[in-house]
Order: structure tokens, then sequence, then C-alpha cells
């Protein structure tokens, strides 16, 4: 027991710092990662409740693939412009704290009374039951390949449509946005602060290299 | 939970390995900071700009197709929790099959992307 206390000590506590430091922090980017780190640490808590499968899926899609699409948001952006600007969103306070306060409130509430949660509240999978089939993966599995294998089926259709569908608004209507050059950076030379670089400290410097 | 204590030493030793080759390096290391030495990639290609700039579409797409990717990949592990439980040999071969259609339908995706030229880094060169 004093074990699971330490470490749900640890996962709260970086969980928190780097919740706020992904609030916080200036970079873009480095808020993005600071998220990962939340990510892998709540995976951790989901581990102590003894849901190995939910903390796997956690890193996988969270850590994996929510957070790429995020860095990949932001590439598209420039993200000097947003590293520079100090931008406080006046408007979105005044709904934040309110929220941010009621959920406090609610989780406080559920801490402090220990609501009793009623049989049939409680599903046909209690803790027990996904102890006795051998953990939360199998007993996800006993369902999705019995009850659910159509939907199991359909869901890859919905896979598809997304993938397709992505594919096709990225797509310019010019036909060749695909296939452009591979100009890595499109402003590479950069429009603020590198412009007034000189074109030819560009061109010397492959010469140093080996 | 016990279970679990492999996965906090591979996490230790990940974090000891990383800090371990920074700080040995930086102990052996001679200082002699002068011009390409300091590149990203001394001897590779030299940077243009630096790396906040905006990026091509193309690489979004590919983002996009890993998520997808990604998110099949969290169905093969009930997927296979379950298929290593089945004695019989009929009902492994409709779990196997019922998994190939699965993958079949997505591969219509890469099939797609192929077709599309996503993959293609190089065309117009």
């Amino acid at each position: 027991m004093t074990d699971q206390i330490v470490a749900f000590t640890y996962l709260s506590i970086v969980a928190s710092v780097a919740g706020l430091a992904t609030i916080l922090v200036r970079s873009p980017v480095h808020s993005a990662l600071s998220l990962v780190v939340v990510v892998f640490h709540v995976a951790g808590m989901f581990v102590l409740l003894g849901n190995g499968f939910l903390a796997a899926v956690q890193v996988i899609v969270y850590a994996g693939a929510i957070v790429v699409l995020f860095l990949f948001t932001m590439m598209l952006l420039d993200l000097r412009r947003h590293e520079t600007e100090r931008t406080v969103h006046r408007r979105q306070i005044w709904l934040a704290i309110p929220i941010a306060v009621l959920l406090f409130a609610e989780v406080a509430w559920i801490a402090i009374s220990k609501p009793e949660i009623s049989e049939n509240l409680k599903g046909a999978f209690p803790p027990q039951t996904i102890d006795e089939l051998g953990g939360s993966a199998q007993a996800l599995a006993t369902v999705m390949f019995t009850d659910y294998l159509l939907p199991f089926e359909v869901a890859s259709v919905l896979l598809l449509a997304a993938a397709i569908g992505a594919m096709v608004l990225a797509r310019n209507p010019d036909e060749e946005s695909l296939a452009s050059p591979p100009d890595m950076i499109e402003d590479a030379a950069g429009t603020d602060g590198s412009s007034d670089q000189p074109e030819g400290e560009l061109s010397e410097t492959p010469a140093t290299h080996g | 939970m016990p279970a679990y204590v492999g996965v906090v030493i591979l996490a230790l030793l990940g974090f000891a390995f990383c800090a371990g080759s920074l700080v040995g390096a930086w102990l052996l290391r001679p200082r002699r900071p002068v011009g390409a030495k300091l590149d990203p990639y001394e001897s590779g290609v030299p940077p243009i700009g630096d790396a906040k700039g905006r990026h091509v579409v193309r690489f979004y797409l590919v983002a996009m197709l890993f998520v997808v990717f990604d998110v099949e990949l969290v169905f093969l592990y009930p997927w296979a929790v379950h298929y290593a439980e089945q004695g019989v040999f009929s009902d492994r071969l409709f779990l196997f099959g019922e998994m190939l259609v699965f993958v079949a339908i997505l591969l219509v995706a890469y099939a797609y992307a192929f077709k599309k030229g996503v993959f293609e880094w190089n065309r117009g060169d």
C-alpha cells in the first residue's frame, strides 16, 4: 500500500508541475512536450488503478498520436511570431476560472463524501470480473470479438474514411500541392530578423563542411 | 502491480543512459567551439534558417496517416491477447480472418496514399 502512495505522490506531483508548464511555458513546442509528460504520468495513474490496457492506450494514442498532431499543426504555423507575442485571452479567463472552480469542487466533494455507487451503475464488468478474466485487455477483447464484432470491423472503415479524408482535404485544388518540390521550410530565409542577412553569408557555410 | 517493476526499471535505465551519455561526453570532450562544429549536423547538409518556420503540408499528411495506423495498433492489443487464449483451431482461424479483414480495409488508405503520391518526396526535381 505504501508503494502505491509513494508512486501516486510522485505521479501526481510531476503531472501537476508538467500540467502547469503546459499552460505557462512560452514556446508552443515546449508546451506540447510538457503535455507528453502529463500524459505519461496520468498513464502511470491508470496502472495504479489496475487498468494496464488503458495506460497503454493513453501512451499510444495521446502521447503518440495526439501530441504528434499538435506538433505538426504548430509546424504549419509561424512559431517565431507566437513565441514573441504575449497573448492573454481575457475572455477565456472569465470562463476558465468558474469552470476550474466547479471542477475542483466536484472532485473535492467526491473525495470527501465518497458516495456509494449502486450495483446497476457498476455495469457488467466490475473490478472483480475483470480480475477473473485476467485483466482489462482480456475483458475488452471478450466483448469486442463476440458482441461487438461488426462494430469492430466498421471501426476500420471509420479509420479509412479519416485517412482518405485527410488526404483529400490537404490537397490544393491545383493538384500539384502534394508533388511540389520539397522545399523543406517554405520561408527559409525568414520573414523577420534573418532577412537582412546578406545572401553570401548563407552560401558560404557549405564550404566549411568536411 | 509487481509486473510493472520492469517498466519502472526500464524507464530509469533510459533516463540513466541519456544523462550518462550527456554528462560523460561533457566530461571527456575538448571544448573548441568553432565554425561547422556548432552546426546541428556536422558534415551534414547545412541548415537553412531555423526550425521554427512553416513546414510543407505534406509532413502533416504523414502525421495524419501515422495517427490512423496508431489507432489501428490499439485494436491489435486486445486482439492478440484474445487470440492467444483460444484453444480451438477454428476459433483461431475465425479471429485471424477478422483481423485480416480489419487490416485489409485500412490497407486501402495506404494504397490511396501511394497512388496520390503522398510518399513521393522528390517528384518535380
